[in-house]
């Protein structure tokens, strides 16, 4: 027998019975359709934490004082507290091949007031590299200017959050505000950029480094941002900062430092495997489907005993009769996962429209993976009734009417 | 062309043997017109499924045109079935959700005829039964006579060597009944063998050659060698 005639004949019988046709494709549509929009979703999730980790900046370090790691050796006689991060320990970085910026950052909170308004906000200490590593963007006016880091000039940028709730539509460029116990003026405003990895950036007031040092009364710094000079350099990056604190800091490693690859790579993992997880628990509705099939082509084959026996006896031989259920099988999972995938983009597309900040999905790994699946489902599923229908014996099918 | 030699055919029933057939020995030629005759239980349906390929022996040689047919697969005994054999049903067998044409074209679909030559075939075969204007109804839009005009048409598309008929009038009125037989005995003069196993006494008469089966055995033969 042909393909053609196969694949023809195949589809008349299953146009000849429309509702368990439809019923079949059906299951394997949902089947279909969870898989992939579970996937989706999962996929979706490991974007939106890469975006973050993203807009956090590109080929980022971040230098924490403090060890994190437990290292061998004696206990310490007298107890040892970390020395702090200085500007000075920060600047001392600037000057190697592979880092491209470094923004010291000084983290402190103090109430921000202007005439009779006045709001309790975050205030960050750090230099113009900041605007470039965490990639900011203004709305109005311009960042804090470059210039000796060590001086600490009394202007500020604030957030647009801030900028609403403490001059509405009016301009706050030029004004001067009180924060704590110093006066600063306004030369900025950034722009709406949300959230990153925790810190909102439209609530806070951004000054230069040594300005918050002095309000804060302190020389340590919270963290220093590092921006290495392309993916490559991170390494080297990494290494020069431990090496050139470490003569700072009289051989005493006593800094961390983060990569954002590293983290990167860890939320990557957990995300994969938990992607694949949840698709595995959707390929359970698969297999259900493929049940379904394995029953509905079982009495398939019941009602089209005697059309078995006589394809037996107008000369098909039992091999062809299995090819022609098997088929049956196939068409039907194929069509089934066919309105799978268009279930599932419509589901994507519902979903990304109802949540809009969350990057759904469809890798196409996922696509072909459950297409696949359908198919060997099918088939898998198709075996048992198509050996039946094999095996029947033709007097006997045909004696029925 | 067919030779049969000491077939044997028991069936189980419960924990009782029942002798379908016991050592029957039976020959025909090229061209013969026979009709199988005998009560209902004395095997003549056995013996016309044993001829036909759809039920093996237990015992006996059974050849057709010198083939021993006892040794082939499955496969082949399709392929003997598919070429040199056409069954007429008494309950006709059609496909119920395929057309008279496409009914008509099946066995041809499943020996690899050519596409393009089927359908000119099948035209010709349903026209030759007077068919013509009903190719494209479906079998529940036939009546009784026509089905089985059609499952004619479908029996013999192939050009076999052979034509078993099963009570090929049992479901059918008195004047399709005889139109059938008239279109059977057609063919027979034309070459091919016709087998056909019948309890209608008038029918019988009509046949050259007569066998009376009994309780598994040929008891009458008016053509035997």
């Amino acid at each position: 027998m042909k393909t053609g005639d196969v694949i023809q004949f195949s589809t008349r019988a299953l146009s000849g019975y429309p509702t368990r046709t439809f019923l079949m494709i059906l299951a394997m549509a949902i089947g279909v359709a969870s898989v992939i929009l579970l996937t989706a979703l999962g996929e979706g999730a490991r974007r939106y934490v890469t975006n973050e980790f993203t807009s956090l900046g590109t080929y980022l370090l971040i230098v924490l004082p403090g060890r994190s790691e437990t290292t061998g050796g004696p206990p310490p006689l007298l107890g040892e507290t970390p020395r702090d991060l200085t500007l000075e320990d920060a600047l001392s970085l600037t000057r190697h091949s592979a880092i491209r910026r470094v923004a010291p950052i000084t983290v402190g909170s103090a109430p921000v007031s202007w005439k009779h308004r006045d709001r309790e906000v975050t205030v960050l200490g750090s230099t113009e590299a900041l605007f470039e590593i965490r990639h900011l963007s203004m709305s109005q006016g311009r960042f804090i200017p470059a210039g000796d880091p060590t001086r600490g000039l009394a202007v500020c940028v604030i957030g647009y959050k801030l900028k609403k709730e403490l001059f509405g539509n009016q301009s706050p460029l030029g004004q001067w505000v009180r924060i704590g116990e110093r006066r600063f003026r306004i030369i900025g405003v950034l722009s709406k950029k949300g959230q990153s990895l925790g810190l909102d950036m439209g609530d806070v007031v951004v000054v230069p480094v040594a300005s918050a040092q002095t309000l804060f009364n302190t020389s340590a710094l919270f963290r220093i941002l590092v921006q290495a000079n392309g993916r490559d350099a991170v390494p080297r990056a990494k290494e020069t900062i431990l090496t050139t604190i470490r003569e700072r800091h009289e051989g005493e490693d006593d800094v961390t430092v983060i990569t954002q690859d590293a983290l990167l790579s860890t939320f990557d993992r957990i995300l994969v495997t938990m992607t694949l997880s949840v698709a595995g628990i959707a390929a359970i509705s698969l297999s259900v489907a493929g049940i379904l099939i394995m029953n509905v082509m079982l009495i398939a084959v019941s009602q089209r005993t005697s059309e078995v026996g006589l394809l037996k006896a107008i000369g098909t031989p039992g091999s062809q009769i299995l090819r022609l259920f098997l088929a049956e099988s196939a068409i039907l999972s194929l069509i089934g996962a066919f309105f799978g995938v268009i279930l599932a983009y419509l589901g994507t597309w519902g979903l990304s429209r109802l949540f809009p900040k969350f990057p759904f999905a469809v890798p196409i790994w996922a696509l072909g993976a459950a297409v696949f699946v359908a198919l060997v489902t099918g088939l898998v599923f198709g075996v048992l009734p198509a050996r039946r229908a094999a095996k029947l014996d033709p007097v006997q099918a045909l004696s029925r009417r | 062309m067919i030779h049969l030699a000491g077939i044997e055919r028991t069936f189980l029933v419960g924990d009782e043997t029942v002798h379908a057939l016991s050592s029957v020995d039976f020959t025909v030629r090229q061209g013969e017109y026979v009709a199988i005759m005998g009560p209902s239980g004395s095997g003549k349906s056995t013996l016309l499924n044993i001829i036909g390929l759809l039920d093996r022996p237990d015992k006996g040689i059974y050849t057709l045109e010198n083939l021993d047919t006892t040794e082939l697969t499955d496969d082949q005994q399709a392929s003997v079935r598919r070429n040199k054999i056409g069954f007429v049903f008494q309950f006709f067998h059609l496909v119920p959700r395929l057309t008279a044409a496409e009914n008509v074209e099946l066995p041809m679909i499943l020996a690899d005829v050519d596409p393009a030559s089927r359908k000119p075939r099948v035209q010709a075969a349903l026209d030759s039964l007077g068919l013509s204007d009903r190719a494209k109804h479906r079998p529940d839009q036939l009546s009784g006579g026509q089905r089985q005009r059609v499952a004619i048409a479908r029996a013999t598309i192939m050009q076999p060597d052979v034509i078993l008929a099963d009570e090929p009038t049992g479901n059918l009125d008195r004047t399709s009944g005889i139109d059938v037989i008239r279109i059977l005995e057609d063919l027979n003069h034309a070459g091919m063998t016709l087998i056909m196993v019948t309890h209608d006494p008038d029918l019988s008469q009509r046949a050259a050659r007569r066998v009376q089966l009994q309780d598994g055995n040929i008891s009458t033969d008016t053509g035997g060698l």
